[in-house]
């Protein structure tokens, strides 16, 4: 391994592959803050302009892009509730609150802290463990997909403020239902389309998530001014400081959200959604009661921990593209193809063959993860001025994003018709205080739980033993019925109060 | 949009270093899908050589998803006088999806150009798998339809299902016994037969070309009707036995109402464009097959295909029947 990071170390410190880092991560950056713009976008603009370089150069760059995109959705997520990418969706959940407290800064940094620290400790995985990796990203199959959803689903109870349960097991079942919207893939058939072309490939998640946080969230500071006080002028919005004791207390959470993070990123069916997502439910299940009211208010640990899982899952998707020249996700399929187009096949030769470019890769990781943040702790304070602009001019300017990032996706004027109508409805239920962020993690699992249960029950000829034939799903349903359980007996035998 | 647009326009008048007669001032790719699949790599390959080769200067792409590739088929026939140059990209789902009635329009809609490559299908094995060949895949269909699982990255009932279906039909099999596996996308039904879940993938030879190369897996069959000068080593299906021959075509189509002399001028561009060393790198870089298919060659190409493919999802209940006449 020390060798291979030596290589790395050599073809990567060059000048102009060091430029290549910066401009891939400023790039990625900047078109990973405009809402609707992911790393997709970013990447699949990037490729011809790598065609002329050499393929470690090429993949730095694209490297680079991918995970400044990620880097730069977080953005637009805590400081406008409107999340750039579906990954960021989750950061927006503490984030926003955050800056809205008044410290735009601090939630900026916060987030750079993390991503930084996300991405340079699952590259640190990755150099030591991507070889040996290969075979567990194969080890996966439906039956253990379809349980992790599930776990991933027990985990609402962490969306859910104290008492309201219901409410939030209400949300996740219409998130579940919105799920089955579109052509159904085990039977080829339409689901609820109502003969409407437009809804024969879904909702998209992306539209539901602006619908339902950025765009009810600028009516809703309308309608209750009150409740999102204008947050207090003395304070320094602009600032970055963070106390020694809020650093030390978002460490672990950051240790463990990364470690996660990887881990999920590494399995090709799961990716940076489902990794944010485990990462917030898991640290609110973790934390201590008085931390655990925090969560959903501006609670440190509930950015930290989504900022740091998702920056590690990109990095973990690395594992399966360049180790088996397995794409998880969209974004890791077009690498797939700029890599094939250099002439290269990814796969378990690859570090033995290519050693120069599968440490290269490895070590602009480390690199670009600095780069980002040098470039964006300088521009924090400017971005988070954003936050300076008074609300008549905010409000609109959350509303002329949030619709028109929807309508760059898709260019199809029933998306934003049908975003307004989901905003009015979850404007609605946001008023009887049902939270939004359920219905989100219900429509994001629901499709994949769907999809990996009916292959699952396909493979085992449609018999349920799948449930406990193999130890991967053995385990995982474990933890879903502790999971279950471990609330239910803190509701039917309470702690004695001292 | 149009910014990125305008950045790609600047980018490729600036790339054209010679300039050579234009046949068409300008050429508007319309992709029925989101940057980075099959539809989007092929027309930005087509625009990267037809800018290189200054063939054509000014190229653009827009990228209009939904409706299984319905929406950029209904924009571009409703809009068809606004759009003299565009071409929109499309392939064989096309005809499957007007067959199965996902969007209400069809080939004839629109005019075929030109079919420019052709991806034929492939049946794949993990490398450490017992099934060394077709026959031993009919063999073992044959004792129990349940042991060999097929995984395919697209829905129930597309072609990756129904040439599987075919080939076991014409091997004695039920095709209605085969049980397909649907994944979300070819890289992680590749997945799927890497863990041992599915037993067989069914797929384009372009996903698979690579993986094969490397030695992880293994193509039992293609659906050729002789070997592939590009990948010699993969045996077809007819020679073991099954005269089965089936391609996934990409090609450009435009709006109808466009002048004789421009449709000529189309089919002429790309004719040219496809000779250039511009995209035969591209064409190499992505292990495509070319397969010139122009005008009226195409369109009845299109009607065959389509009367093969409805016949063969009729007989495999994929389709309802069509009423028989007199009904």
């Amino acid at each position: 391994m020390l060798d291979g990071m030596l290589i790395g170390l050599q073809t990567v410190l060059t000048f102009h592959n060091l430029m290549l880092v910066f401009a891939g991560c400023a790039t990625g950056t900047l078109i990973g803050m405009l809402p609707g713009l992911g790393p997709i976008t970013a990447i699949a603009l990037m490729i011809p302009i790598t065609y002329g370089f050499d393929p470690s150069s090429g993949m730095i760059l694209l490297a680079g892009v991918y995970y400044g995109a990620i880097f730069g959705g977080s953005t637009s997520s805590i400081l406008i509730n409107a999340p750039g990418v579906a990954g960021t969706v989750a950061s927006a959940f503490d984030g926003y609150p955050i800056a809205r407290k008044g410290q735009p800064g601090k939630a900026l940094a916060i987030a750079a802290y993390s991503s930084f620290a996300g991405g340079t400790l699952a590259a640190i995985l990755l150099a030591a463990t991507a070889p040996f990796l290969a075979d567990l990203s194969l080890g996966f199959q439906s039956a253990d997909y379809f349980a992790l959803m599930l776990l991933g689903l027990t985990l609402v109870s962490a969306f859910s403020s104290q008492g309201e349960y219901l409410k939030a097991l209400m949300m996740t079942c219409f998130g579940l239902m919105l799920s089955t919207v579109g052509t159904d893939l085990s039977a080829g058939v339409q689901r609820f389309t109502f003969g409407r072309m437009d809804l024969i490939d879904g909702i998209s998640f992306l539209m539901l998530a602006m619908a339902t946080f950025a765009l009810s969230e600028a009516v809703m500071m309308v309608l209750k001014p009150s409740s999102n006080s204008e947050p207090a002028m003395r304070l320094d919005k602009t600032s970055l400081h963070l106390s020694l004791p809020e650093f030390t207390s978002i460490i672990p959470s950051i240790s463990r959200s990364s470690v996660l993070g990887f881990f999920v990123g590494v399995l090709p069916g799961a990716g940076a959604t489902i990794a944010s997502f485990l990462a917030y439910g898991v640290e609110r299940n973790l934390a201590n009661d008085e931390d655990r009211k925090q969560f959903g208010q501006g609670s440190l640990k509930g950015l930290a921990a989504p900022e740091a899982a998702n920056n590690a899952a990109c990095t973990g998707s690395f594992v399966p593209l360049l180790t088996l020249g397995i794409p998880g996700s969209g974004t890791t399929a077009i690498l797939l193809g700029a890599l094939l187009a250099y002439g290269i096949q990814p796969g378990p030769r690859l570090f033995i063959d290519e050693p120069e470019i599968f440490w290269s890769v490895i070590v602009s990781m480390y690199f670009g993860n600095l780069m980002l943040l040098v470039l964006n702790l300088p521009l924090i304070p400017y971005i988070a001025r954003l936050l300076l602009v008074p609300r008549q001019y905010l409000i609109p300017i959350i509303m002329f994003f949030s619709l028109m990032g929807v309508y760059l996706v898709s260019f199809n004027v029933f998306d934003i018709q049908m975003m307004v109508l989901i905003a009015i409805c979850a404007v609605l239920l946001r008023l009887l205080d049902f939270p939004m962020a359920p219905l989100l993690l219900g429509f994001i699992l629901g499709g994949m739980l769907e999809d990996n249960l009916r292959r699952a029950l396909a493979v085992a000829n449609g018999q349920f033993n799948f449930l406990w034939e193999r130890p991967t799903t053995v385990v995982l349903m474990s933890l879903v019925v502790i999971a279950i359980l471990i609330p239910l007996t803190r509701a039917l035998w309470p702690k004695p109060k001292r | 949009m149009a910014l990125l647009k305008g950045f790609i326009v600047t980018a490729g008048l600036l790339l054209c270093l010679s300039a050579s007669a234009e046949l068409l001032p300008k050429t508007h790719f319309l992709i029925p899908a989101g940057p980075g699949g099959g539809w989007d790599g092929t027309a930005r390959g087509i625009g990267e050589a037809l800018v290189k080769s200054g063939l054509v200067n000014d190229v653009s792409f827009e990228n209009l998803s939904g409706g299984g590739g319905g929406r950029a088929i209904a924009k571009l026939i409703e809009s068809a006088e606004r759009q003299p140059y565009t071409l929109l990209m499309n392939s064989t789902p096309m005809v499957v999806r007007s067959l199965q009635k996902v969007f209400p329009q069809s080939f004839r809609d629109l005019v075929p150009i030109t079919a420019v490559i052709a991806d034929y299908s492939v049946f794949v094995v993990p490398k450490d798998s017992k099934l060394m060949n077709f026959h031993d895949v009919v063999q073992a269909f044959t004792a129990d339809p349940r042991a060999v699982k097929v995984a395919g990255g697209s829905v129930r009932g597309s072609t990756d299902h129904f040439i599987f279906a075919r080939a076991i039909e014409m091997a004695g099999g039920d095709p209605r016994k085969v049980v397909y596996i649907a994944y979300d996308g070819g890289g992680k039904a590749m997945a799927g037969i890497l863990s041992h879940e599915s037993q067989l993938l069914s797929t384009g030879l372009s996903e698979a070309i690579d993986m094969a190369r490397a030695g992880e897996v293994r193509v039992i069959a293609i659906t050729a009707l002789q070997r592939l000068a590009d990948a010699p080593n993969f045996p077809t299906l007819a020679e073991q036995g099954y005269a089965l021959e089936f391609s996934n075509w990409r090609g450009v189509f435009a709006a109808k109402g466009l002048p004789p002399q421009r449709y000529l001028d189309m089919m002429e561009t790309i004719e040219a464009v496809v000779a250039t060393p511009a995209f035969e790198e591209v064409r190499r870089r992505n292990s495509w097959t070319l397969q010139l298919k122009q005008g009226d060659d195409f369109y009845q190409f299109l009607e065959q295909q389509e009367l093969e493919i409805g016949t063969l999802m009729r007989q495999l209940g994929f389709l309802r029947p069509l009423p028989s006449p007199g009904q």
